[in-house]
């Protein structure tokens, strides 16, 4: 009787919350296990379907990966949830598509496809840096010491304007991405096929995390930052300028958010002013679920979040004949932050005081 | 005038001018040049970018961060220097756009742009208009600033009116001649803006009244002071009572289209004053508000329309309302209970989720079957009290649903107020201010946290409810996170916690993008730009509550906490006298939550 209380995270003395909470947690293990069991026996799907499934998810689990960093750095260091990064990953993306469409008419992207492709993930990362910068100047500088949702509320403010800012000046239309001419076909492992983009967008999103991952672990700056998110002010005590941190951290978070815009749009062809909404909940719920303020967990979460997502509604709902799984996507996801912040608020690398 | 001050006044000039490039380039500018102010002379669009420069001159030439006491011509000087930046900035735009014709990236940089910043006027005189403008208008502005007080508070307030009369032309106009003065419509109106000779009178008419209620205010108020208890009882009564006479005949005066827009504005008061009730008075921030609103949407869709898909019961909505109600509760507790115990920001982010869950749900093919997916529920009948059916149709009552409307907000209103007042409000103050000395005093924190949200799913369900039975149709397309927004945005301009601010905000937010259609494309940006601002300059609202205002205010008046007086709010000295008093209350039998 104790093992299965502790199993359904019951307390001695039972509260109405926790019942509800037991039958939830009873239920979600239910639907899941039945839901897998069922598809699994129906075989709508062969293996190659879901190996597929399981590399675009790969793919794009890289990306919500880099737009998590962000969250996960800022959150590490200021305890407060950024909702304006996913503005910051379309700022970037909207960025590469101009340069992108400026150095393929003017043909250099023809002679220069990998000199070009540099160009136009640079400017795009310098882009998104700037405005996560002057976001933060701006912005947050003056909240630092407001009650927490304060500065979560100017944040949404703000993810508001940029997102409206960006329609006001090139158009609320979708525009189409130029393909890149070496990024098209793709490769065979074994019986999987997989997309050049995709190797191309999980090759660099593994890079860009493994120089950040140095960058904080063997530079200066990083244990810089590291120490100010021990604790800010013993950090100043100690000579570090706390607010050129911040501002390093945020620009960090931009780059990586910058090269995130451009990866996203080599997989889906496209930008749009809205376009940073979803991403950024879902790379946030990724910081979340790999233990928010830790960078391995973003990396982590990405990942997971990517194929959960991309598996899960198949996965889950087909056995129960909901029809065009696909459309419940994104509910899948915001399930999986909710379920998460529920039950283990702390996730997967999570240490104890993120909570 | 020092280094100091010139780069102070350069900077908020150059600033100024940032503004003015977003303005142009997101096409502002643009977009209100069809609604003239005064007709033939001005219109809105080019007084936009004009009206950033007496703002930029008045604050560049302010004292802040000065070493000395500025002189009179140090003041206007700085002014004039800012307005100079700032129209150096304008004419930049305008040889950049010329040079680069950038309109292929950023479609407003258009030549047309140009030539409305230029007011008209070619590229040399245009040039030195908009650098003199600048400069003699910011100058202007500063001597606002040791001109008396009384002469530019009539200067700022008649032009305000003039401005104001002239973008609100639809509704002036229309109260107008709906109330019979026809000829005072068309004599301050000729288009779709002021006419000359209207505009100057409104503008001396404001000032003379300005004038007189500068001079003579004082006797005005002294003798209202003077007048005995029960009589200024009777003059508050006879004010709210003609506040209540105009607000019952406010359908007839408005005519139909007018009137819409005041149910559309009353419906989210509607969401606003529950949305109040989980944000203001318990300090959840809740993000997918629109969840609950759609959940009583698509029930009074289902219970009262013929053709709902899989279920029609066919009820009147007055007998479905009830039953919304208590869906809305319900789905309140179950959705509630699970998420309560998250940290405020993780709420926020939570609920943000389900707001997306529900619409993604409601549009998805795997509901349609009994939520009609992206076609919606049609033919949801209008409510109908004895043959008056309440919707904008031939027959109806004036303005539609707006009298059942009416009577839902009163009630809706009157309910936050006597919870706020109650030790509900109480047990919630405490817990927003500090929730674990609430908790260590003994405040159940779950339960009122689950009252708050559950109660606030009621307020949404029934704004949904009334939304539904307005316009007769629901689609899930209707259910974008903007309404979150809205009624968010809509409560942190007048004031979270405050009731009336709930009504100032709505009236702003809603009624203002409702009657200049223009706006409406640029409402989520201008949302965005309140959120922040209000969150930087004046996080309490424009209609504070006193406790969260204090709260709000905590970090400026902790110096003063050791000089003795008040005590500080948020400290567990205040929480836990808060919850004492709801204590007291609670040793009174059968007084359990």
């Amino acid at each position: 009787m104790a093992m299965v209380r502790r199993l359904l995270g019951l307390h001695e003395r039972l509260s109405v919350v926790d019942v509800v909470l037991a039958l939830l947690r009873i239920g979600v293990v239910v639907l899941v296990v039945t839901g897998v069991w069922a598809t699994l026996n129906k075989g709508t799907f062969t293996l190659k379907a879901w190996e597929s499934l399981a590399v675009s998810g790969v793919a794009l689990g890289a990306v919500y990966a880099l737009i998590a960093l962000g969250y996960t750095l800022v959150y590490g260091i200021l305890f407060m949830i950024n909702f304006a990064h996913g503005e910051v990953f379309m700022s970037g993306a909207f960025t590469a598509y101009y340069v992108a469409q400026w150095l393929f008419l003017s043909g250099f992207l023809a002679q220069n496809p990998v000199v070009a492709f540099l160009i136009v993930l640079l400017v795009a990362m310098l882009v998104s840096a700037t405005i996560a910068v002057v976001l933060e100047r701006v912005a947050y500088r003056p909240l630092r010491n407001a009650p927490r949702l304060v500065p979560l509320i100017t944040a949404i403010g703000a993810s508001l304007f940029l997102q409206n800012t960006f329609r006001g000046l090139y158009g609320a239309g979708v525009k189409a991405y130029p393909s890149w001419p070496m990024f098209t076909g793709s490769l065979h492992f074994g019986d999987v096929e997989i997309r050049v983009t995709q190797i191309v967008v999980f090759v660099a999103a593994i890079l860009l995390m493994l120089g950040l991952y140095w960058f904080i672990e063997r530079t200066r700056t990083g244990r810089a930052m590291r120490a100010v998110s021990e604790n800010k002010d013993v950090a100043a005590m100690m000579g570090i300028n706390v607010d050129r941190v911040i501002m390093t951290t945020f620009a960090i978070g931009g780059l990586l958010a910058g090269a995130a815009g451009i990866l996203y749009t080599l997989l889906f062809n496209q930008v749009l002013f809205s376009m940073g909404f979803v991403p950024g909940i879902k790379a946030f719920t990724a910081a979340v679920l790999g233990g928010i303020g830790n960078p391995v967990g973003a990396m982590v979460g990405g990942l997971v979040l990517g194929v959960l997502e991309s598996i899960g509604p198949y996965l889950l709902l087909d056995g129960f004949n909901i029809p065009t799984p696909n459309q419940l996507t994104t509910v899948v996801a915001f399930l999986v932050l909710v379920l998460v912040l529920i039950f283990r608020p702390t996730g997967i690398l999570g240490t104890k005081d993120a909570t | 005038m020092d280094v100091a001050t010139l780069r102070r006044a350069v900077t908020v000039g150059l600033v100024g001018g940032l503004a003015v490039w977003h303005l142009s380039l997101v096409g502002m500018v643009q977009a209100f040049q069809t609604r003239p102010i005064i007709t033939n002379y001005v219109s809105f669009g080019e007084l936009l970018p004009v009206l950033v420069i007496p703002i930029v001159g008045f604050w560049a030439s302010g004292s802040r961060g000065a070493t000395s006491p500025r002189s009179s011509a140090g003041t206007v000087m700085s002014g004039a220097v800012a307005g100079l930046a700032l129209g150096a900035m304008i004419a930049l735009l305008c040889f950049f756009i010329e040079a680069l014709h950038p309109n292929g990236m950023l479609i407003n940089a258009t030549p047309p742009l140009v030539q409305d910043l230029r007011i008209g006027f070619d590229t040399l005189p245009g040039t030195l208009i908009q650098l003199l403008g600048g400069a003699a208008i910011g100058a202007a502005a500063a001597s606002l600033r040791i001109v008396p007080p009384t002469a530019s508070r009539i200067f700022v307030v008649a032009a305000g009116t003039m401005l104001g009369f002239g973008v609100m032309k639809n509704l002036v106009f229309q109260l107008l001649s709906n109330m019979g003065f026809n000829s005072g419509a068309t004599f301050l109106y000729q288009g779709d803006g002021l006419s000359l000779p209207g505009a100057l009178v409104l503008f001396v008419g404001t000032a003379a009244v300005v004038w007189l209620w500068a001079t003579r205010s004082a006797g005005v108020v002294s003798s209202y002071r003077a007048l005995p208890r029960q009589n200024r009882q009777i003059a508050k009564i006879a004010a709210f009572g003609v506040a209540a006479v105009v607000i019952v005949l406010l359908p007839t005066v408005l005519g139909p289209f007018l009137s819409d827009v005041a149910t559309t504005v009353g419906i989210f008061i509607l969401l606003g004053l529950g949305l109040n009730i989980v944000v203001g008075f318990a300090g959840l921030l809740d993000l997918g508000y629109v969840a609950f609103y759609a959940l009583g949407m698509y029930s009074i869709a289902v219970l009262t329309s013929p053709v709902s898909p899989a279920f029609h019961p066919q009820l009147n909505f007055w007998l479905a309302l009830p039953i919304v109600m208590l869906i809305g509760a319900g789905v309140g507790l179950i959705v509630g209970a699970p998420v309560l115990r998250l940290r405020g920001d993780y709420l926020a982010i939570v609920t943000l989720g389900f707001g997306e869950i529900a619409r993604i749900i409601f549009l998805s093919e795997w509901m349609t079957p009994y939520v009609g997916g992206a076609n919606g529920i049609q033919g949801i009948p209008a409510p109908s009290i004895l043959g008056i059916i309440f919707r904008d149709q031939p027959g109806s009552a004036p303005g539609g649903v707006y009298y059942p409307l009416l009577a839902a907000i009163v009630i809706a209103a009157l309910v936050a107020r006597s919870l706020y007042n109650s030790r509900v409000g109480r047990a919630w103050a405490a817990m927003r201010e500090d929730e674990t000395v609430a908790e260590a005093t003994g405040i159940n924190t779950t339960v009122y946290k689950l009252l708050a949200f559950s109660l606030g799913a009621v307020f949404g369900g029934v704004a949904g409810a009334f939304y539904a039975a307005k316009i007769g149709v629901v689609f899930p397309q209707n259910l974008d996170i903007l309404i979150s927004i809205n009624a968010l945005a809509l409560i942190i301009l007048g004031g979270m916690g405050s009731i009336a601010g709930v009504l100032v905000g709505a009236l702003v937010l809603v009624g203002l993008p409702g009657i200049l259609r223009e706006f409406a494309q640029y409402q989520l940006l201008i949302f965005g730009a309140v959120l922040v601002a209000m969150m930087l300059f004046r996080p309490e609202g424009l209609i504070p509550n006193r406790s969260r205002r204090a709260e709000l205010h905590e970090a400026d008046e902790e110096p003063a906490e050791g000089t003795g007086g008040e005590e500080a709010p948020g400290t567990v000295a205040n929480v836990s006298r808060l919850v004492t008093e709801s204590a007291s209350v609670r040793t009174r039998p059968g007084g359990s939550p």
